[in-house]
């Protein structure tokens, strides 16, 4: 006869095994999904470096209120959207570097996204904005998604908050002349003001943003 | 007008016989001599040229424009509205304040009081850490023709040329007050929607005090000269405005048959 111990170890060690099975499988599942994800993430493709090209940048600066032209060499995505973004990172990182000329936090990172869309001739001011359109492309419009952290940042004042703007739409229009009205988001959202004063509910037209615009004596 | 003058410039003395007759018309000539065309066929001179300057303290309340420290551009921008307003009253020019005390207005209230104020010149007052100087903005809405509706949000471009003259103006007499001053166009809700001429005026700090942005702005001296400044070219804009209506008066007078 089988002793009464000898049965409730048996017992005990049969659930032992069977617990050290279950945690076993478990962390065998894990380990093939840790596998698949590293598989999923590794490059399947060589990475590409843009060639550089000129890009024309105008800069604000608070000292006269004026903006002036730039010129670097960027290595520059072929996507539109993408390009415009990249463009407008290299501007807000000018303004974001110590001893800039026209100091604003933020840098490259306070651009989400650029959107790019065809220009709706039918609506209101078509016969103008029609009219705006200098190149024999179709005109576009940007869409500048700005991030929330970047407006709350940004200094307050007509002067300074009217720069970020047109210096943005400037720029835009230098290098991508189908762009010709430039609307502002932030986080997604529309937005009054950029800081309590430039407007950022109204479309702004890129051919009003020239340099000679800004700072003009009226 | 009184009534021996109503009496003689609508030929009433003829009839006029009695004190009865008299008491009757008293205050009917008074109800005349507010609508005087409809009696003698008579067009009397207009009445005085009425010039009024809106000044609006921007921001307020919960809405403290720009702020460092101690310092909000609520406070400075309310207390230069005061100063101003002391000025131009003591030199007997009418003023509206949008804002007298710390409040928050939206922007169609401040729209609201301008144009009902059937202003000459309207300032909106604003302040900046950033910069230097004194920044006036005029609306960058393209020049319309006045017609007799206007759209709200743009009706600003029917004033365009007439604010153009007035920073043209204010830039003057801040550039002989020795202030360092920049000009430029840009889109600001609240000016966009006045009818009067208007002009945008940020107080920068004073490059010369070798001060701190903020320190410089507190200044009494400097936000005196300021407003001593403005004050001057609204004095200005106004002898212009009245010189303006002289020769309007005369040359209808010389085509007038």
């Amino acid at each position: 006869m089988i002793p009464r111990y000898q049965t409730v170890l048996f017992f005990v060690l049969l659930a032992a095994s069977i617990i050290m099975g279950a945690v076993l499988w478990q962390l065998r599942d894990r380990a093939e999904q840790r596998r698949l994800e590293a598989q999923a993430s590794s490059p399947t493709q060589a990475p590409q470096v843009a060639p550089a090209v000129q890009a024309t940048l105008l800069v604000a600066n608070d000292a006269d209120d004026s903006m002036q032209e730039r010129i670097f060499s960027l290595p520059l995505p072929s996507s539109a959207g993408a390009r415009a973004r990249a463009i407008l990172g290299k501007l807000l990182d000018l303004y974001a570097a110590p001893g800039a000329t026209h100091p604003v936090e933020g840098g490259a990172s306070a651009i989400t996204q650029v959107f790019l869309m065809p220009v709706n001739a039918s609506g209101t001011g078509g016969a103008r904005r029609r009219g705006a359109a200098s190149a024999a492309a179709a005109p576009e419009m940007a869409v500048v998604n700005l991030t929330s952290a970047f407006a709350a940042s940004h200094p307050s004042g007509i002067e300074t908050e009217s720069l970020t703007v047109l210096s943005i739409c400037a720029t835009l229009h230098a290098n991508l002349p189908q762009v010709t009205e430039v609307r502002f988001l932030v986080d997604g959202q529309q937005r009054e003001t950029l800081a309590g004063h430039a407007d950022l509910t109204r479309t702004y037209l890129t051919a009003e943003a020239a340099p000679a615009a800004v700072g003009a004596a009226p | 007008m009184s009534f021996a003058q109503f009496e003689k410039s609508t030929g009433l003395r003829r009839f006029a016989t009695a004190n009865l007759f008299r008491r009757i018309l008293g205050p009917v000539s008074i109800f005349l001599a507010l609508t005087p065309s409809v009696i003698g066929g008579q067009t009397p001179a207009p009445p005085g040229p009425r010039f009024v300057v809106v000044l609006d303290a921007a921001h307020g309340g919960d809405d403290t424009g720009g702020h460092s420290g101690n310092w909000t551009e609520k406070a400075f921008t309310l207390a230069l509205s005061v100063r101003l307003r002391s000025l131009l009253q003591a030199r007997g020019i009418e003023v509206v304040t949008t804002r007298e005390q710390d409040e928050t207005l939206a922007a169609e209230q401040r729209d609201a009081i301008s144009n009902h104020a059937q202003a000459q010149a309207c300032l909106s007052l604003h302040a900046s850490l950033s910069g230097s100087g004194v920044h006036l903005f005029v609306s960058s809405l393209a020049p319309v023709q006045a017609a007799r509706f206007v759209p709200w949000k743009t009706a600003q471009a029917t004033a365009v040329a007439r604010s153009l003259g007035l920073a043209g103006v204010l830039n003057s007499a801040l550039g002989q007050a020795g202030l360092n001053v920049t000009l430029g166009r840009t889109a600001l809700p609240v000016v966009d929607s006045m009818t009067c001429p208007a002009v945008a005026v940020e107080v920068a700090p004073d490059p010369s005090s070798g001060e701190t942005a903020t320190e410089s702005l507190n200044d009494a001296g400097y936000q005196a000269k300021v407003a001593e400044a403005l004050a001057g070219a609204l004095l200005e804009w106004r002898q212009n405005g009245l010189s303006e209506s002289v020769h309007e008066v005369s040359r209808k007078g010389a085509h007038a048959p």
